[in-house]
Formats: structure tokens, sequence, C-alpha cells
């Protein structure tokens, strides 16, 4: 123990000094007692009195006595000192015992530095006791109990498993914060990259990771009456699946992740990051516990935007009003659906449209109105060219919506047990519920503790081509505005982008340092008819050329899909070499359409570049659009471009 | 004939079958096979596995992630004459594991051990095709189960 070996240290002089000059007087006085006076000559140390005997004997037996002294002293506190570390030891090990939230107040890392500088040179047995050699005896007892302190906790993670109640970790070396697309297919990405990875993920929903784009599709079409427990969808193939990424088995309990031999991933939900210590490197729930992480991702998403004029009109509008993103809204929704008269939808985009089809397919059955109205002149007006936007909306007004162009909400009001919407051009609208889907705000909530940097054009948090924010931060998914090499700087809302961000988070969370390369896509069907697929900047005010064909009954979403053999659309491409796909039927005779824009490409330009392209029930030639894009050429004729995808065949 | 409409900014171009027969002129820029930014396939230009490959599917990241990828590595490299009978111990292994889990990893029809040898086959032809830059199959993320999916992925 380096206590003892300070002391030794400390006293070895003086005793040598001392023992020396004890063994002189002894010789001195043997030679005194001896018959035959020796005459040799006695050695005299520095130290050595020279003097009469009575005056030796006197110095003896100062000497004598003070080292006797100091050899108690030296006994007695380090017995002392050892009666405190095992009491210290009792009180720690009856502290384990305790509920795991408590434990943990303290930062783990800058005490397990200084007991790993410690512990270097010495006792494998992480002596508490140990200290960095201080010169006096005493002082070292408040470091000490410090120390101890640190080492149960050392003790506590590395003795997990064998303890004999488990709690939940105090430090991940892979920390997810948020539990959704991009965190999960970050998770994924670190597992197979690093072996035996641990992996931590937060969230504060309660439920565990699941994919959206079902929640406003394929589970409004299942027959299934208990699908809103089941959460279980059939494909157009017929292929069932849960919108949930994994069953719980595929986690491992967050308790159990430190002890785990080989990884995991862990996810802990319920739990709200509230903030984020850049510096030392941990993290804060809204129930005060504390987790320090190595890695970090930020895969936040956001949080559904609603109309100022609803927020400000009293809470019996509020209560009628959904805002719609998880499973919960999804639940209340088609409760709402089966009991309510009339539902208006705000927004023309991607969710306000698809949830119009959904809702208008049920409404032939239920006699539900159905109403959608935007400010756009129609249906996806910010997305596709206004031929195509106006071709869009008769097929949703098809699908039994009451569609309303150009309309911009005023007021609401609950009148008469009616929700009434006023319109700016005077119109006026009765209803029952509203779906608000206006838009996502991305969820920022830790820039300020963090010290990150948001955007102020596309919001979210603002971070590099490789999606690294500071060192060991790296967002994902809605939340993060990157750097596109190809594109410049972009914040996407999409299902593919999610996964395609969270696993390049993955990949350079474990040192890969690729930068955001290929190109997600993205899809939307309207009904069973009307389906495309999307890649790049997709925005109707950028010029667009389009070339299209006359459409068979083959060229529907349905028919790629029973073709593929895949529900999800971005995953026919993954399947591609996987499987092979079903023989197509016979060639279907050529339907006449009373619209002319069946099949086609359309491609969007900036400055002659093509930045942007849809694939307008067209499927299965992604890959070709996303190298147009990656290429970022000048094409010269778009027609030749679009000979590429073959637009006639299936 | 194709039929040319300008609406604005947006230009409408109709084409008929017999229009696009011709071959496109459009030149592409030429894939560089070893371009590090790019997606790989199963096997990295190295000739190791590229666990990441959504072509797996969750079977290297799932709990039975480790046991995969040992008996993969093993089959992988396996240099005997009928490959992967070197490896039959892992396999094993692997197997006990899947057990563990029906949820995530399903019985199959097959023999599970002759099926994983096979998948490793597949997994690998379609390796050789992944890395052959004209065919375009640069794969999308993989976003779903995979064991309600195609036989490579169980």
């Amino acid at each position: 123990m380096l206590t003892c070996r300070a002391v030794w240290k400390k006293l070895a002089p003086l005793a040598r000094a001392s023992s020396t000059v004890c063994r002189q007087n002894v010789r001195r006085a043997g030679w005194n007692n001896a018959r035959t006076p020796l005459c040799v000559p006695v050695a005299h140390m520095s130290t050595g009195p020279v003097g009469g005997g009575s005056d030796n004997l006197k110095y003896a037996l100062l000497v004598g006595a003070s080292f006797v002294g100091g050899l108690t002293y030296a006994v007695i506190t380090l017995k002392g000192d050892q009666k405190r570390h095992v009491e210290r030891m009792a009180e720690i090990s009856s502290r384990k015992q305790k509920s795991a939230s408590q434990i943990q107040t303290e930062p783990a890392a800058p005490l397990e530095t200084k007991l790993e500088a410690a512990a270097a040179p010495d006792a494998e047995a992480a002596a508490p006791s140990e200290t960095a050699e201080p010169p006096p005896v005493d002082e070292p007892l408040a470091e000490a109990s410090a120390e101890e302190a640190a080492a149960p906790l050392t003790d506590a993670g590395v003795e997990e498993a064998a303890d004999s109640k488990p709690s939940l970790p105090s430090h991940a070396p892979y920390l997810l914060i948020g539990g959704g697309t991009a965190s999960f297919a970050a998770a994924r990405s670190i597992r197979a990259r690093d072996p035996d990875a641990k992996v931590l993920i937060v969230t504060d929903e309660p439920d565990l990771p699941y994919m959206r784009p079902p929640l406003s599709k394929e589970l409004w079409f299942s027959d299934d009456p208990s699908v809103t427990e089941t959460l279980r969808f059939k494909q157009w193939n017929g292929k069932e699946r849960s919108i949930y990424f994994q069953p719980p088995s595929f986690y491992v309990d967050a308790e159990e992740l430190s002890g785990a031999e080989n990884g995991g991933v862990a996810v802990l939900t319920g739990r709200k990051v509230v903030h984020m210590d850049v510096r030392g490197n941990k993290v804060k729930l809204d129930d005060d516990m504390e987790i320090s992480y190595d890695k970090c991702l930020i895969a936040t998403g956001g949080v559904p935007r609603n109309l100022q004029v609803i927020e400000r009109a009293g809470e019996e509008v509020m209560k009628r009003t959904t805002v719609f993103r998880k499973i919960d809204d999804f639940k209340s929704l088609d409760k709402v659906s089966r009991n309510a008269q009339s539902i208006t939808i705000i927004g023309g985009g991607f969710l306000g449209s698809e949830l119009a089809c959904a809702l208008g397919r049920r409404s032939t059955e239920s006699g539900l109105e159905v109403i959608q109205m935007f400010p756009e002149k129609g249906n996806m007006g910010k997305v596709l060219p206004e031929y195509l936007s106006n071709w869009t909306t008769e097929k949703v007004k098809k699908e039994g919506v009451k569609v309303i162009r150009e309309a911009v909400v005023k007021s609401v009001s609950y009148k008469d047990d009616k929700l009434e919407i006023k319109l700016k051009d005077g119109r006026v609208v009765r209803t029952d519920h509203i779906v608000a889907a206006v838009g996502l705000e991305p969820n920022v909530d830790l820039a300020k503790s963090a010290g990150l940097e948001v955007d102020s054009d596309f919001g979210g948090y603002r971070v590099n081509a490789e999606l690294q924010a500071r060192s060991n931060i790296w967002v994902a998914g809605d939340a993060a505005c990157f750097y596109d090499i190809r594109l410049g700087r972009r914040r996407v809302e999409h299902h593919d982008h999610a996964v395609v961000s969270g696993r390049l988070a993955g990949e350079n969370m474990t040192g890969a340092n690729k930068p955001y390369w290929h190109q997600s896509m993205f899809w939307s069907d309207l009904g069973p008819d009307v389906g495309y697929e999307a890649i790049g900047i997709v925005d109707s005010s950028l010029p667009t050329v389009g070339v299209f064909a006359k459409a068979t009954a083959k060229d529907t979403p349905k028919a790629a899909t029973e073709e593929s053999g895949t529900g999800i659309r971005s995953e026919s491409e993954t399947e591609d070499t996987a499987s092979s796909a079903v023989a197509p039927a016979a060639p279907a005779p050529v339907v006449s359409h009373r619209d002319e824009y069946g099949k086609g490409v359309i491609f969007y330009l900036r400055e002659k570049v093509v930045v942007g392209i849809i694939l307008w029930n067209v499927f299965n030639r992604m890959p070709i659009a996303r190298k147009i894009i990656k290429d970022g050429e000048e094409h010269v004729d778009l027609n030749e471009v679009a000979k590429l995808f073959n637009i006639h065949e299936d | 004939m194709s039929s040319v409409r300008q609406e604005g900014k947006d230009k409408i171009i109709f084409v008929t079958k017999e229009d696009h027969e011709t071959p496109s002129s459009a030149e592409l820029v030429e894939e560089d096979p070893n371009d590090p930014y790019e997606e790989q396939g199963l096997i990295l230009p190295s000739g190791e596995i590229n666990w990441n490959c959504p072509c797996l599917g969750g079977m290297a990241s799932g709990p039975c992630g480790t046991e995969f990828k040992d008996a993969f590595s093993c089959f992988h490299y396996s240099k005997e004459e009928v490959k992967g009978s070197d490896c039959l111990e892992q396999f094993r292994t692997m197997q006990e594991c899947l057990q563990r889990y029906p949820e995530l990893y399903p019985k199959e029809d097959d023999a599970p051990s002759s099926q994983a040898s096979e998948e490793s086959a597949s997994a690998e032809s379609a390796s050789a095709e992944a890395s052959d830059p004209a065919a375009g199959s640069e794969k999308d993320s993989d976003p779903t189960l995979p064991n309600t999916e195609s036989s490579a992925e169980s």
C-alpha cells in the first residue's frame, strides 16, 4: 500500500539514522563492558553523537522514543484509515442496493480518468485507498473518500453482470437521442460495423422504433378491424408486416446493456433528453438521470406544426383538432373517422393529400364527408408543376374528397356543436373534426444547452457533409440541415432520407468519414391508381421538363409492388438481387384515359442541370434517376435523357 | 411523333414508343467502381465482407449478429473444396442462436444449415452483380424488417 510505503520512506532515513546511532551506542556500551579494550577505531557518522556516555544515553532514549512514537502514530493512522475504508465500503455496498436512479449523480467520467491514472501503476484489486502520493499521511483522507466513491462506480460498471440487481446504464458508448427511423438505421449501422457495440436509444415516445409511411397509407387500407392494436398491414402482394422495425425481442433491456457480452441495442422509452453537456460528453434526462457517452447522435425529428388561428381558437376547437405524426395520432384519427360525420384536412402536401385519399376511401363505406383545403392551386402544389398538380387534384376528388383550393383559413370557432372554418375569401366550412397537416417544426430543443448551431434558412441543426455537428455529435433525419455536395445545403423530411442519413451517421460514428452521397428518394401514393417516386430537389418553382407516354392498366403502384414482391417501395431496390421478380401477367390492353399524364418522367432543372426527377407511374427505375442527379451534367436534350428510363416498358 | 407544349416555365413532351426506340444520345459519367463514397455491395473492394450491406437485412446487427458474422466470415474465407464444410461448428452455433429468437428469425421451409450456405452462395453471386457498375445496381436503404422478406436475408 502506498501509504505504508510513503510513511516508511519518510521514517526510513530517521530509522536508519537512529538504528545506526543505536548500534553505535550499543557497540560503545559493549566495548565499555568488554574485557580487552581493543582499540579499534570506530567510524563516526556525522550524525553520531560525540560526547559523554550519559549524554549519549539521553540522546539514544530521545531518538528511540521519537522513533517508536513515530511508528506508533503511523500504525494508528493506518489502522484508522483501514477502519474508515471498511466502513465506507459497507456503506457504499448498502447504497448499491437502493433504487437505480439514485446511484449516479456525480459525473463518472472525470473520476474514472483520475482513477485510471492512479490505478495504472498499482493493484489489480482497484484498491480504493490509492492516493497520488501525498506527503502528509492525514491529508489523503478526504481525497481517499472521493476516490472510494468513484471506485464502486467503476466496480458497478465492471461487475454489473454479477450484480444481483442491474441498473440503468450511466454510460453508453453510443447514445442515440430519438427513437425514430434515423435512429434505428444508425443503430443497425453501428452494430454491423462495430462488433459487440452497445447502443442506447433514448426516446420520449412510449413505442419502440417504427416506420411512419404506413400511418398515412397502408394502415388505412387494412381490412382488419383490430389494426389500431396490431399495427400490421397487408401489402398489395399479400405479405403482412408490422410497422415496428423489429419486435421487442430484438432489443436488449437497458439494464442489461452494459453487461451484454456481445453488446446490443437498448431502447429507453418515455424519457426525454432535456440538457446536453457537450464539454462533459453527457446528457441529462427529464428524470434527472445523467448518461455519459462516447459518440452521440441527435435524431429528434420534429413536431407537427399547427395553424395559429386554431391554437388561438380555444379549447373546444383544439379538442377537435388532430396534428398527425405518431401512432397515437393514427389511433385517435381512426376513432374519429368512425364516429364523425365530417372531417376537414387543412394542408395540401404529402401528408394532407395521403390522409385525404385514405379517409376518402372510407367515406364511400361510411358516408363520412371528407374535405381537404389548402392555399395552393392544387394538391402537391409546391411539388408538382401546375398541370400535374391539377391532374392530381382531380384524382384526389375521385377518391371521394371535397377539395377546396386556394383556401386560406381566417378563423375557426366552435358553434352549434360544429367547427366553423371561415376562409379569407368569405367561404365558410362546417365540420366535426380538423386534421392539420401544415408542416413539421424540426426539434432543436437541445441546441441551446449543447451550443449547437441552428440553420436559419431550413431550420434544424446545422451539420457538415458528414452529418457532424461537433466532435462526437452527429445529427440525422428530419432534424438535420446538412450539406449535400451535389445539391447544396438542405433539410429533407422523408422516410428514405431518415434511413440513408441514419445509416451514414452510424457509419461515421464508427469511423467511416463518408459524406452524404447516396441520394435518398421519396414516394407517394394517392390511392391505388396514382403513385410516383422522386429523388433530389423537387420544387415546383423550378423550371421542369416532363416527358410522358400513354399509360396502360399495368402502370399503377399496385402493379409495381406485385411485380417486385415487396411492399414499401424503397425496399424494392434492396431486394433486387435477392428475390426474382414475379413474372408479369400477359400484356393488358391499353386503357384510354381522358387525361394525358399516364406515365412519364419529369426533370427539375436548376441552371440547365437536373437536380430533381419524378418518376410518374413508372417504377423500379430509381437507380437511373439517381445516376443522372449524381452526374450533375448539363444535358442539351432531356428527351434523350428520358429515353434511358424506357417509360413505355413495364 | 412527339409533341411539345410549353406551359409557362414547364415544358411538356409526349412521346410514342417509336420515338423512344432509337438509343439515347445522353452521356453518362463513367462509374468508378472503387469510389469510396458510393454505397458498397456485399463484398468490399478489399475482399472483406460489408456487414452494413442492406442486402443482409438486420442479420449482422441483431442479437445473433456475432454468431452470424462468425459463420459467414468462416464461409467466405473457407478454402475447402466444399466451401464452408469447415464451418459447420459456427453454423451450428448460429442456428442455435436463431432458434432462441423465433420472432425475429422465423423457421423457413428448407433445412436451415443448407439454406444458410445457399444464401451465402446467392449473396456472393449477388455481390458479383453488385460490383458491376453498368448494371446501376446501387442499393437503396433497407428500412424494413428482414424476417418477412426474401430468402437472402433470413
